[in-house]
């Protein structure tokens, strides 16, 4: 397996070449159609201004209160890992973690991860451990949940407004940006870039192949 | 078709899962990994059909309680009331929250039990060896997986309602024991779409072009 360029459908298994295509045009499985490859414009640099505009927005995210509510003279605000916490105490600490894990957690290994990994590519041969990160980063995009949890927060946020009066707090705007970003980071993202150049866990087998 | 389709695992390669390198698999008892980034190489997903069943098995059964126990308790001075995940959607259920009300019951409902029924088509395909609509197959294979996320929704709703509801003793809001069983289906759905592997969806496409082939030689 000389070139590099033969692949496998990951969905359908069929051996093919990867050919040269114009900035912005993806290539497709010809059997199963899956999406295979798109060819990214300057996906470096804009995927690490991405990142390190989530990063910016996750943090105060999760610092400043997300919803608040006023009723009967009483004010009560909460935050994202505040609405994990409550479940936490009400006795429900499986949904809690769940809830923790894809609206906090995820998220953060998820930008966390592309950060290091855009910061390994810098040099011209990215260490292995950069390999490692991406290698779990499908597992982190699949739970992290945020975009499900904002229509969650706005269909309780009707609920609630027809007994108090419903103050929306900072974070919800932060939130509303970072799906955006966390998608538009994803998309420019090319990891056959970094998969082609990274040092290879046995890295002696690589002349042989 | 003519010729037969190259697959990689007629030609005995190995695909990654995760970074995609297709290399020869390793020899005698050692566990192949892959020698970019030391994934654990396999030509398919290990006991995939088995695994999948078994999810979505336990998903179909977490279902019942799931719709029929209440998610959420509403305290007030009145007394108490639980609401169900449909109570809930005919309570959201007004002249100006309607949509709401009907992104609840695509989410928590239509979705949990679509991706059910739609999985196990898959597999019984599979295990039938079916050829027929493979690409609209593998098209729902992927629909599932990317919508399927979406039916987290009802545990985000009760997760904010039970945390600024609490203006006691006038009235707050617990969760109900079906929030469990929900959360439940959601997850288990969601690791049986990571169990199934699509490739299969083609092996029996593959095998029996092999028989005619032979059949024509």
């Amino acid at each position: 397996m000389a070139d590099a360029s033969i692949i496998a459908c990951p969905h359908c298994d069929l051996l093919q070449r990867i050919p040269e295509v114009e900035p912005g045009a993806a290539v497709r499985c010809p059997r199963c159609d899956k999406e295979l490859w798109r060819h990214r414009r300057d996906s470096f640099n804009r995927t690490f201004a991405l990142t390190v505009a989530a990063i910016i927005l996750y943090i105060v995210a999760n610092t400043v209160p997300m919803l608040g509510l006023n009723a009967v003279g009483r004010e009560a605000f909460t935050t994202v890992t505040g609405g994990a916490e409550k479940l936490w105490i009400n006795g429900h600490q499986i949904v809690a973690v769940l809830v923790l894990f894809t609206a906090v957690i995820s998220p953060a290994l998820q930008i966390g991860f592309l950060f290091l990994i855009l910061i390994g590519c810098a040099r011209r041969r990215p260490p292995a451990w950069v390999g490692l990160l991406l290698r779990h980063i499908n597992f982190t995009r699949t739970w992290s949940m945020i975009e499900v949890m904002l229509l969650g927060v706005l269909v309780s946020l009707t609920k609630i407004a027809e007994y108090a009066t419903v103050i929306p707090g900072f974070a919800l705007f932060c939130l509303f940006a970072l799906v955006f970003l966390l998608a538009a980071m994803q998309s420019c993202f090319d990891p056959h870039e970094v998969w082609s150049r990274v040092e290879w866990a046995e890295e002696e087998a690589r002349n042989i192949q | 078709m003519s010729t037969s389709t190259p697959t990689a695992m007629k030609e005995g390669l190995q695909c990654c899962e995760a970074c995609g390198l297709l290399s020869h698999p390793a020899s005698g008892a050692e566990e192949g990994r892959c020698p970019r980034c030391d994934e654990e190489l396999v030509f398919r997903k290990k006991d995939s059909l088995q695994r999948t069943i078994a999810y979505l098995v336990a998903a179909s059964i977490c279902y019942i309680p799931a719709n029929f126990l209440p998610v959420m308790t509403t305290i007030t001075s009145a007394g108490r009331e639980s609401d169900t995940i449909m109570q809930g959607v005919v309570l959201l259920w007004s002249p100006t929250g309607w949509p709401l009300s009907l992104i609840v019951l695509f989410a928590s409902i239509m979705i949990p039990s679509a991706k059910i029924a739609g999985l196990l088509y898959l597999v019984i395909s599979v295990k039938r060896g079916s050829i027929r609509n493979n690409i609209q197959k593998n098209r729902l294979y992927r629909m599932i997986d990317i919508i399927g996320r979406w039916s987290m929704v009802d545990v985000f709703v009760d997760t904010f309602t039970v945390a600024l509801i609490q203006l006691q003793p006038l009235m707050s809001v617990e969760p109900g024991p079906g929030l469990l069983f929900f959360a439940a289906v959601v997850v288990f759905t969601m690791m049986a779409v990571d169990s199934f592997d699509p490739r299969l969806i083609w092996d029996s496409a593959s095998s029996t072009e092999t028989e005619k082939e032979v059949q024509h030689a």
